[in-house]
C-alpha cells in the first residue's frame, strides 16, 4: 500500500542465493512490503499484482529482489507475443480481438501496452485501453499501460521485467504491444516468443517495414485494415519480399527452395512449417531443424474479422517453437541479454552513486585543471577505486550510448 | 529515477452516455504536459470499468468529467468500487458542472476537490501535485 513503508523483514528466505556481504548485490532478501506483495500475487490478487509492476517499472527500492523472488517460484511460464508496427496500424484493435478469442477458451490474459513518453514535458498519453474497452471489466484480463518514458527500442526499459512480473502471475497468454513510433523498434524480440508485425495498405508500409528490419523479426504478417483498398497488393509485397529474402526467384513457384535465410520462406500462399529438405546444401552450419514461414495474415482489427486465424497461427507458431528446439535457443538468447542488461543497469548505478559521494568528482576535475590527470586516467582511478582492475576491464562506454544501443 | 520525482498516474475518465468527450481529452493532454503519465480509456465508462482500469494501472489518481449531472451518483458509486478494492489510497477528483453545495456533500464522502467549467486547468494540475507530495511518501509501494 501506499503508506506502507518498507521494512527489514524475517531471514526466512533459505533459498536467497546470496551471501549477505553484499547488501546491494540482487537477489538479496525482500522487505515485509514486497513479501506482501509476493503473497498476495500468489493468491491471485490483482492490486498485488498491479502494485508490483510499479515496483519494478519503478526501479524502486528492492525491485531485483523482487524478480528474483518471483522467477525463483517457477510460475512463470506463459506464452508470450509480441505485437509491433507503426502508429495507426490496428495493433491495440488486433490485441483486443485476440484476447476476447482466447477469453472465449477461457484462457485469462495478461496485456502490457506501451506508448510514447512525450519528450517536451517527461509525461505520457496512454490510449491503448481505448481500444480495449470491451475487455475492461473481464476478471480473467489484466491490462497494463506503460509510457516509454526516453527508451527507443519500442518498449520502456523495464517492460520486459514487468512481463515477467505477469508471467509469474500466472497468466498463461500473455500480449505486449510496442510503441508503433519509432522504425526499429526490435526491442519486442527480447519480451516475447513470437513476434507479429501489423502492417496496413496506407502509407506505404510494406517497405518501411522492409527497410525497418522488421522482415528479420517477423514470425506472422498481418496486413490489418483489409476492407481499405490496396491490402491485397500489399500481401502480394510482402509474399515476394520475404522470397527475395530467401534467395528465391519471385514467383518462380513453390516447388524449391534455395539457401534459405534466417526464417527460410517458400511460396506457399498460406505458409506453414516445412521440413528442410536434407539436401546438403549449407546444412553444415544450421541444424535439420523445420523451418518457419512467417505466414502473412489479413485481418480487420475492429470487426475482429481473420483474428481467429491468427490465434491458430501464433498456436502452430508455438508448436514449431516447441518442436523445432527453437524456443529454448529463443529463451537462453534472452536470458543471456537479460543478464547483459542486469549487470549494465547495476554497474552504470555503483559508477553513478561512488561519483556522487563527496568531492570525488570535484577533485577529479581539480586534477585535470592543473594539467594532472585526463578524463581517461582519472576513469581509470576510479575503477580501481571500485575494486576493478582497469588494465582488465575496458572504461564503461559513456552511459549514453551504451543505453541507445540496447 | 528517485522515487520522488517518480511520474504521477492518472486515470481521466469519461462515463455516462454523452456522446462527446472533448473535455476529457483536452484534461488529458493538459495532464501529460504536466508531466502526469495519463491513461485515457475513451467514452461510456461505468464505474466498474473505471475502478478496474484504475486497480490494473496503479494509479495515483482518478480524474472524471462529469457533464450529464449525475454527479451525486458517479463519484460517490466510484469512491465506493475504489474503498472495496482497496484502492482507498487514489484520489478521486474531477470536473463538471457541479454546485458548490454538491461539492461540500461529496467531500464528506471520500470525493477530492471538483472544478467547475471556468476554473483553469492549471489549478487541477497543482491541486494533484501539492495532493501528490503530501500523500506519497518516496518509499511507499
Ligand atoms: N478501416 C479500418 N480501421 C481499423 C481497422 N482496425 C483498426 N482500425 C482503426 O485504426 C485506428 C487505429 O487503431 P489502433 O488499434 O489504435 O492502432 P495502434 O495505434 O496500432 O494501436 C482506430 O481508429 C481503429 O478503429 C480495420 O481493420 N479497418
Ligand atoms: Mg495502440
Amino acid at each position: 500500500m501506499s503508506s506502507e513503508r518498507t521494512s527489514p523483514s524475517d531471514p526466512h528466505d533459505a533459498s536467497s542465493p546470496t551471501p549477505e556481504t553484499a547488501a546491494e548485490t540482487p537477489a538479496g532478501e525482500l522487505s515485509s512490503a514486497l513479501a506482501a506483495l509476493v503473497e498476495g500475487m500468489a493468491q491471485g490478487n490483482r492490486s498485488s499484482l498491479a502494485r508490483a509492476i510499479s515496483v519494478v517499472e519503478n526501479e524502486r527500492a528492492g525491485f531485483q529482489d523482487l524478480l528474483h523472488t518471483l522467477l525463483s517460484r517457477g510460475r512463470a511460464g506463459g506464452t508470450r507475443v509480441g505485437i509491433t508496427g507503426p502508429p495507426g496500424a490496428g495493433k491495440s484493435s488486433l490485441v483486443s480481438a485476440f484476447a476476447r478469442l482466447c477469453r472465449r477458451g477461457r484462457q485469462e490474459v495478461g496485456i502490457v501496452a506501451v506508448d510514447p513518453t512525450s519528450p517536451y514535458s517527461g509525461g505520457a498519453l496512454l490510449g491503448d485501453r481505448i481500444r480495449m474497452n470491451d475487455l475492461a471489466t473481464d476478471p480473467g484480463i489484466f491490462i497494463r499501460s506503460m509510457a516509454s518514458r526516453g527508451s527507443l527500442g519500442g518498449l520502456a526499459t523495464t517492460t520486459k521485467e514487468v512481463m515477467d512480473v505477469m508471467d509469474a502471475f500466472g497468466f498463461p497468454r500473455l500480449l505486449v504491444e510496442t510503441v508503433g513510433v519509432g522504425q526499429t523498434e526490435l526491442e519486442i524480440t527480447g519480451a516475447a516468443d513470437a513476434i507479429v508485425v501489423v502492417l496496413t495498405p496506407e502509407s506505404g508500409d510494406g517497405i518501411q517495414a522492409m527497410k525497418a528490419g522488421l522482415m528479420e523479426i517477423a514470425d506472422v504478417f498481418v496486413v490489418n485494415k483489409a476492407d481499405r483498398p490496396g491490402a491485397d497488393r500489399l500481401v502480394k509485397e510482402i509474399r515476394s519480399a520475404l522470397k527475395l529474402r530467401s534467395g528465391e526467384v519471385p514467383g518462380a513457384g513453390s516447388g524449391h527452395h534455395g539457401p534459405a535465410g534466417h526464417h527460410g520462406p517458400s511460396g506457399a500462399p498460406s505458409p506453414a512449417p516445412e521440413r528442410k529438405e536434407a539436401s546438403g546444401d549449407r546444412a553444415s552450419e544450421e541444424p535439420e531443424v523445420e523451418r518457419w514461414v512467417p505466414p502473412v495474415l489479413l485481418t480487420m482489427g475492429q470487426t475482429g474479422e481473420g483474428v481467429e486465424e491468427l490465434v491458430q497461427t501464433v498456436d502452430r507458431h508455438r508448436e514449431w517453437l516447441e518442436g523445432s528446439g527453437e524456443l529454448d535457443r529463443r529463451r537462453r538468447r534472452r536470458t543471456a541479454d537479460r543478464i547483459r542488461d542486469v549487470l549494465d543497469r547495476e554497474l552504470k548505478r555503483r559508477v553513478r552513486r561512488e561519483l556522487a559521494r563527496e568531492s570525488v568528482l570535484a577533485q577529479a576535475l581539480d586534477r585535470i585543471a592543473r594539467g594532472e590527470g585526463t578524463p581517461y586516467s582519472e576513469a581509470a582511478a576510479f575503477l580501481e577505486l571500485m575494486g576493478v582492475d582497469p588494465a582488465q576491464a575496458p572504461l564503461p562506454a559513456g552511459g549514453d550510448g551504451a543505453e541507445a544501443a540496447r | 529515477m528517485s522515487e520522488t520525482d517518480r511520474k504521477i498516474r492518472v486515470l481521466v475518465a469519461k462515463p455516462g452516455l454523452d456522446g462527446h468527450d472533448r473535455g476529457a481529452k483536452v484534461i488529458a493532454s493538459v495532464f501529460r504536459d504536466a508531466g502526469f503519465e495519463v491513461i485515457y480509456t475513451g467514452l461510456h465508462q461505468t464505474p466498474e470499468m473505471i475502478v478496474s482500469a484504475a486497480v490494473q494501472e496503479d494509479v495515483d489518481v482518478v480524474a472524471m468529467s462529469v457533464l450529464s449531472g449525475a454527479h451525486m451518483t458517479l463519484f460517490p458509486r466510484v469512491r465506493e468500487l475504489l474503498d472495496a478494492e482497496g484502492a482507498d489510497h487514489v484520489l478521486l477528483t474531477g470536473g463538471g458542472i457541479i454546485p458548490e453545495d454538491d461539492m461540500k456533500e461529496l467531500e464528506k464522502k471520500g470525493v477530492g476537490r471538483l472544478f467547475g467549467p471556468g476554473t483553469p486547468t492549471t489549478e487541477a494540475v497543482r491541486y494533484i501535485r501539492e495532493w501528490f507530495e503530501e500523500n506519497r511518501q518516496p518509499e511507499g509501494v
